[in-house]
């Protein structure tokens, strides 16, 4: 009997590892991919010291985090300061567990997959919250309670946007999610969708334009100022692996997931996960060019943005979609 | 079944636990941390019994919304001062009774609710939904709430609209002179209706404001 679940145990730890380990270098790497990316589009060289073409760039700046001192500033509360990157943390590789990478490649295959990943990526706000609110410091507490706005405001339209993929797709289930796309990608007949998606992404990672929260020029770093060493490694690390989660629920949603381009001889060899990743990847690297591309929004800006006009648009084409297959008798049934 | 119970009891003392700190602890922003992690234990043990939907919408709504709200405005008023002077002033003594009447009638709620369970085992299943057990839960809480109970799911979202209108219309005021930024009037801006071309003879100025 014992013997038993421990043998379940060690084969689950097996497989969360498994993904685990590489999500974790695999965020590594895309901080430097984001960094070559900006540095291309500005006409400059990028981090290209480090290694080839500066590969380990990531690394010896995690290497640079884990010698420096951790300083805790002595009016802070200290369990929650303390606690907060490593919810952040927590939170942004959790997630990864729904992830199907392939028919039978994800470690929990559950029935409300989406609703997981939204339910996750919606507590992601708490780490930020509670960061700002210990550093007990003026700048991290402005940064904090924007950056709880902007969320809360942005995980409506994206909650929107995701029933329109579930009345396409009429599952909560992430793999019946991809395998309803195996005709036709939803991110043609959803387009409008897919990017107004991308963009409430963008504002639910804070990545510029909407970068609000750790606006440099007007909060110093937002919520991380008061961090320092390892810390603050793990709260860029979080964030980083958000990115990363939204690209892959982006790609899950809209690009078909693990499915290939084409179901025909030379892209029906390549093993599925390796679609995923491409499709993963392929987002990211439009991340990264909007981060080099755009400037920063205003913070009234933003929140007109948010609610005035994503939120109507979402909407209105859920009652749109809802009609569209109604009439024309296509509304996937159980 | 021992896993289960390990699980089930874990969840349910954290729960238990941390309702109780809600109420005893002295700094209102770690009583909403412990409220957060009364609502994430009370998801786990819903989708122990199988309500994954309802789990998952507990943790969507409750933490991700309500309670980000609940730390917004404890995090923003100043709660430890007005406190003190709440409790020294004899203004208190005001609102016991009606705590006092809201907590009889939840307690005999719970007794309600406990003795009909303890008494007549079949409370539950003398209801007539009929439970598919060959559907995922999603799908029968959906075919219930939109077929038998549609008027009481409208009649609930309609509430939740005018309550929403009314919390707008309650904070709303129009600020005079404030200057409000419309793109359309921006873009629609032509170089003849915004620059002015003048000759200014010498030393004779001329006069801007007409």
């Amino acid at each position: 009997m014992v013997l038993e679940y421990l043998n379940i145990f060690f084969q689950e730890t097996y497989k969360i590892l498994f993904l685990l380990i590489p999500v974790l270098v695999t965020v590594a790497m895309i901080v430097w991919l984001d960094r070559r990316v900006w540095a291309f589009v500005q006409k400059r060289r990028g981090p290209n010291v480090v290694g080839p073409f500066g590969l380990f760039q990531s690394l010896a700046d995690a290497l640079k985090y884990i010698f420096k001192e951790i300083i805790i500033p002595a009016s802070s509360n200290k369990v929650i300061f303390i606690l907060a990157p490593i919810v952040t943390m927590t939170l942004a590789l959790i997630s990864w567990a729904v992830i199907p990478f392939g028919e039978n490649y994800v470690i929990s295959n559950i029935n409300v997959g989406i609703l997981y990943l939204f339910a996750v990526s919606s507590l992601g706000v708490y780490g930020i919250i509670m960061g700002g609110w210990a550093s007990n410091s003026k700048y991290p507490f402005l940064g904090a309670i924007r950056s709880a706005a902007q969320m809360v405001s942005y995980e409506v339209s994206i909650g929107v946007i995701i029933i329109n993929v579930l009345l396409c797709a009429g599952s909560l289930n992430l793999n019946d999610i991809v395998m309803a796309q195996k005709k036709i990608w939803f991110v043609i007949p959803l387009f409008p969708m897919f990017v107004i998606f991308f963009i409430s992404a963008l504002a639910e990672t804070n990545r510029p334009p909407f970068d609000l929260p750790e606006a440099e020029a007007e909060l110093v770093a937002g919520y991380q100022t008061e961090y320092s060493g390892m810390m603050y490694a793990m709260f860029w690390l979080g964030e980083y692996a958000n990115i990363l989660l939204m690209c892959a629920m982006g790609s899950i949603l809209f690009l078909g997931g693990w499915l290939p381009l084409i179901d025909i001889y030379p892209f029906s060899i390549i093993p599925t996960p390796i679609w995923l990743i491409f499709k993963i990847l392929f987002l990211f690297i439009l991340f990264a060019l909007v981060k080099a591309i755009v400037p920063r929004y205003r913070y009234d800006q933003l929140m007109k943005l948010g609610w005035k006009v994503f939120l109507p648009l979402s909407l209105i084409w859920v009652v749109f979609t809802a009609s569209y297959l109604f009439y024309f008798d296509l509304l996937p049934v159980y | 079944m021992i896993a289960h119970s390990i699980f089930f009891y874990t969840f349910s003392i954290i729960a238990i636990i941390s309702a109780i700190m809600v109420t005893a602890s002295k700094n209102t922003v770690h009583s909403v941390f412990f409220l957060i992690l009364d609502f994430i234990s009370i998801s786990c043990l819903f989708i122990m019994i199988g309500a994954e939907f309802l789990g998952m919408i507990m943790l969507i709504v409750y933490v991700g919304a309500v309670a980000v709200l609940f730390l917004f405005v404890v995090m923003m008023l100043n709660v430890a001062q007005q406190k003190n002077q709440w409790f020294l002033s004899s203004q208190s003594s005001k609102h016991i009774p009606i705590g006092l009447i809201i907590s009889v009638i939840i307690f005999f709620e719970l007794i309600i609710v406990v003795g009909g369970w303890k008494y007549k085992p079949d409370l539950m299943t003398s209801s007539n939904l009929i439970i598919n057990e060959s559907i995922s839960n999603t799908h029968s809480i959906g075919n219930i709430l939109y077929t038998e109970y549609i008027h009481v799911f409208q009649l609930s979202g309609m509430i939740l609209l005018v309550a929403m209108i009314g919390a707008i219309i309650l904070t709303f005021r129009e600020r005079a002179g404030l200057k409000r930024q419309s793109y359309f009037k921006q873009i629609s801006r032509e170089r003849s209706d915004s620059i002015n071309l003048v000759e200014v003879e010498n030393n004779k100025g001329v006069n801007i404001d007409d």
